[in-house]
């Protein structure tokens, strides 16, 4: 069931289109990334469900129904330019944010507790957000965003500014949430950990909603027909895939075995490949290459962006 | 708990916990007595040097007429010594001597000659003494020249002293003593204590809100309640703010005030009245003045006076406040700022600007227009309120604010909204007039 769906959504400001008839789906307890390169309109449209602002046009449906204003305490946001009041006191403003959000100051100061113990963060409530290091206010506005158990968490870059060994822990907790039956919307420009923890991607450009599908499903839809064959040494198989509608990308020999990388200039299915490699070498191992998020990203973005 | 209450309790709290807060008001009343009875109290100070003043008097006039004060003392000298003296004054065993020259009735000079620059205070009581006896002479002549018995007395009797006591006479009928000068102070001081407020307040209201943009927190606040919700509850918060420390210095200076009676022997208040000039005529009082002063008070409509002050305060404040707030959403550093401050300011500075021809005259036409237009309304007309003016002109300069509030609230809350989610634009008026016609 789709916990969060957007239809035809256009946004304008003076002169610049932000938004122009976007819409997506989000399924419940699923991680839902939402990709594009800066400025591409990803804030605006998260700025829009967290009702910052209001659409031109299109709406936002949450439960199958219009957005409220109430649900805003169904909603927790990290937005990517973090902040929180320096001069305060950590503890104060965890439960100053939580109670914005509309928990009770008793469900506020329970909740906190169990996230400061998870985190073995207790001796910093008493102090001033200043006192902390960037990494350590990051992990506070982190458990402020999740604190009050949204159904729909928000997460902008949720890694930058985090070591290698926070930043797993806080992709697990993330993962973990999931689990617990949050649906989470993910934007981010590092691919490696949208393949690691996205369903569902949704790929936003100059406005336009230009991919939407599973992760599975883009990668299949992007391959390019490039496989990567493993054959023994006994002779040199280059010239094979030189020619006869091959494209050879490249060619690695290892002791025994050389690996070649190639593309196949004609769509042919992999067992006939296989089949019509099978005569002429002897092959270790075969597979096809699919290409990472990134070079999806890459390829999609500059073929919708053709350089002048 | 209402979200807007939970960010206006906030918003108190953490200003009136700082240390600043708590220093500065209680320091204030401190500072304030400190000011202004201090000086006074120093001025007062007696004089309590000894000092052995030389006489040289050539005109014979005034041996045994120049008496001793409690620490001044006379002693006449001779010629010779005179003329020792006056080659070198290093040989002088006074103070200072005194030259008085034979035609002294004629030339009206003396001289009065020390090695250092004699006091002030000296200088002073000389000279009286020595104009005092001369003028009795002189007198004595002309009476006995004009042969008129107990001329003395007659001419005494000629000096008048008019107490001209203002009397305000209500609808009804009553008969009100009223005091000016009463009037003029607590105008103005209600006057100055609004712009003084306003103008720190409505800063720190910007402040507030470019603290907010650019530590970046204010997108996670909007995204759990709405701008206008957070402003509102900033605004009120401060403004409390502002009331708590002004209730703190009344009070204060009001616990100062009269502990200061206490300790201070009456001589030593009267004194320092006078030297305050408070009460104009002070030689006179007695206990009739302090009487007639707290009938003078209390016949001050203070009722209406305190509730115009409140009225006129918080609308002030935010009126100002809510378009400093919207100034301090607007841009991205100090510098931008103040730029942008100062055409939301002009009024306001505008208005302490007339604020002394307002207080001479209240009822010009000056004083009129000002105390109608809402940004200068605040100020001026809490000057006119002491004096007293037509219900109609209060409640229309009143309601005048109020229609004025909501719609600046309205066009701050728009520039605001969109400001808050603005960097790194520099902004200018046409760009802020645009964002008034965005929808949000």
């Amino acid at each position: 069931m789709e916990l969060i769906k957007a239809t035809n959504v256009v946004k304008d400001y003076a002169g610049h289109r932000a938004l122009d008839e976007v819409s997506l789906a989000v399924k419940e307890q699923s991680i839902f990334g939402l990709l594009g390169p800066n400025g591409a309109g990803k804030t605006t449209l998260i700025r829009i469900i967290n009702q910052i602002t209001a659409p031109d046009q299109g709406e936002i449906q949450l439960f199958g129904r219009r957005l409220k204003p109430e649900d805003i305490h169904q909603i927790g946001y990290l937005p990517e330019e973090r902040g929180l009041y320096k001069k305060m006191k950590v503890g104060e403003q965890a439960l100053y944010l939580a109670q914005l959000k509309g928990m009770s100051r008793h469900d506020a100061l329970k909740g906190l507790k169990h996230w400061f113990e998870k985190f073995e963060i207790q001796p910093w409530w008493n102090k001033k957000i200043e006192e902390l290091s960037k990494g350590m206010q990051q992990k506070i506005q982190f458990v402020t965003t999740v604190v009050h158990q949204p159904k729909l968490l928000i997460f902008d870059e949720p890694f930058s500014g985090f070591d290698p060994i926070n930043a797993n822990l806080l992709k697990n907790e993330i993962l973990q949430l999931k689990e617990n039956g949050a649906t989470i919307i993910f934007s981010t420009h590092n691919m490696a950990s949208v393949e690691e923890v996205c369903d569902h991607i949704a790929l936003i450009n100059r406005s336009k909603k230009i991919l939407d599908g599973p992760i599975d499903t883009i990668k299949e839809q992007y391959k390019n027909d490039i496989f990567e064959v493993e054959t023994t040494a006994q002779h040199d198989v280059t010239h094979h895939f030189s020619r006869n509608g091959f494209k050879l990308i490249e060619y690695e020999l290892q002791g025994s075995i050389q690996r070649v990388k190639f593309q196949m200039e004609h769509q042919m299915p992999s067992n006939e490949l296989i089949k019509n490699l099978i005569e002429k070498m002897e092959i270790r191992s075969f597979r096809e290459v699919i290409p990472s998020m990134n070079e999806v990203f890459i390829q999609v973005v500059e073929q919708a962006n053709p350089k002048k | 708990m209402n979200k807007s209450l939970l960010i206006l309790k906030r918003e108190y709290l953490t200003r009136v916990r700082k240390k600043s807060f708590i220093i500065l008001t209680l320091l204030v009343p401190f500072l304030f007595a400190g000011f202004t009875v201090l000086p006074a109290w120093l001025a007062m100070q007696d004089d309590e040097e000894q000092r052995t003043i030389g006489v040289y008097d050539a005109s014979d006039l005034f041996e045994s007429r120049l008496t001793d004060t409690e620490f001044t003392h006379f002693n006449f000298i001779d010629k010779a010594e005179f003329q020792v003296i006056e080659q070198d004054i290093s040989t002088s065993r006074f103070y200072a001597v005194l030259h008085v020259p034979e035609d002294i009735l004629t030339s009206n000079k003396a001289r009065l000659l020390s090695g250092k620059q004699v006091t002030f205070d000296v200088k002073n009581m000389i000279g009286n003494k020595l104009e005092d006896i001369i003028e009795k002479d002189k007198k004595a002549v002309v009476i006995e020249e004009s042969g008129i018995p107990d001329l003395e007395q007659k001419l005494a009797s000629t000096r008048t002293n008019i107490q001209l006591e203002t009397i305000k006479i209500g609808q009804t009928g009553e008969a009100v003593k009223s005091s000016t000068e009463l009037a003029m102070g607590v105008g103005y001081a209600a006057g100055f204590i609004i712009y003084m407020f306003v103008f720190i307040y409505g800063a720190m209201v910007m402040r507030g809100v470019m603290e907010e943009k650019s530590s970046r927190i204010v997108e996670v606040i909007i995204s759990s309640v709405k701008p206008t919700q957070l402003m509102f509850g900033k605004i009120v918060g401060i403004g409390l703010v502002g009331l708590t420390q002004l209730v703190f210095w009344v009070v204060l200076i009001f616990l100062i005030a009269t502990g200061l009676q206490f300790f201070l022997t009456p001589d030593q208040a009267e004194m320092i009245q006078q030297s305050q000039g408070m009460m104009g005529q002070a030689p006179q009082i007695e206990q009739n003045a302090v009487l007639n002063a707290i009938e003078l008070v209390g016949n001050l409509n203070i009722p209406l006076i305190l509730g115009s002050f409140l009225f006129y305060f918080l609308g002030g404040f935010l009126m100002y406040s809510s378009l400093m707030g919207a100034v301090g959403a607007a841009v991205d550093h100090e510098e931008e700022a103040q730029q942008l401050m100062l055409p939301v300011t002009i009024p306001l500075i505008f208005s302490i600007i007339i604020l002394f021809p307002v207080v001479k005259n209240p009822e010009g036409s000056l004083a009129f227009w000002a105390s109608m237009f809402p940004f200068t309304s605040p100020v001026i007309m809490m000057v006119r309120v002491p004096y007293g003016l037509p219900m109609w002109e209060l409640l229309l300069s009143m309601g005048i604010l109020v229609a004025s509030i909501y719609g600046t609230i309205w066009v701050a809350g728009k520039i605001y909204r969109t400001g808050i989610l603005m960097y790194g634009k520099k902004v200018n008026f046409k760009e802020i007039v645009k964002w008034l016609f965005y929808r949000n």
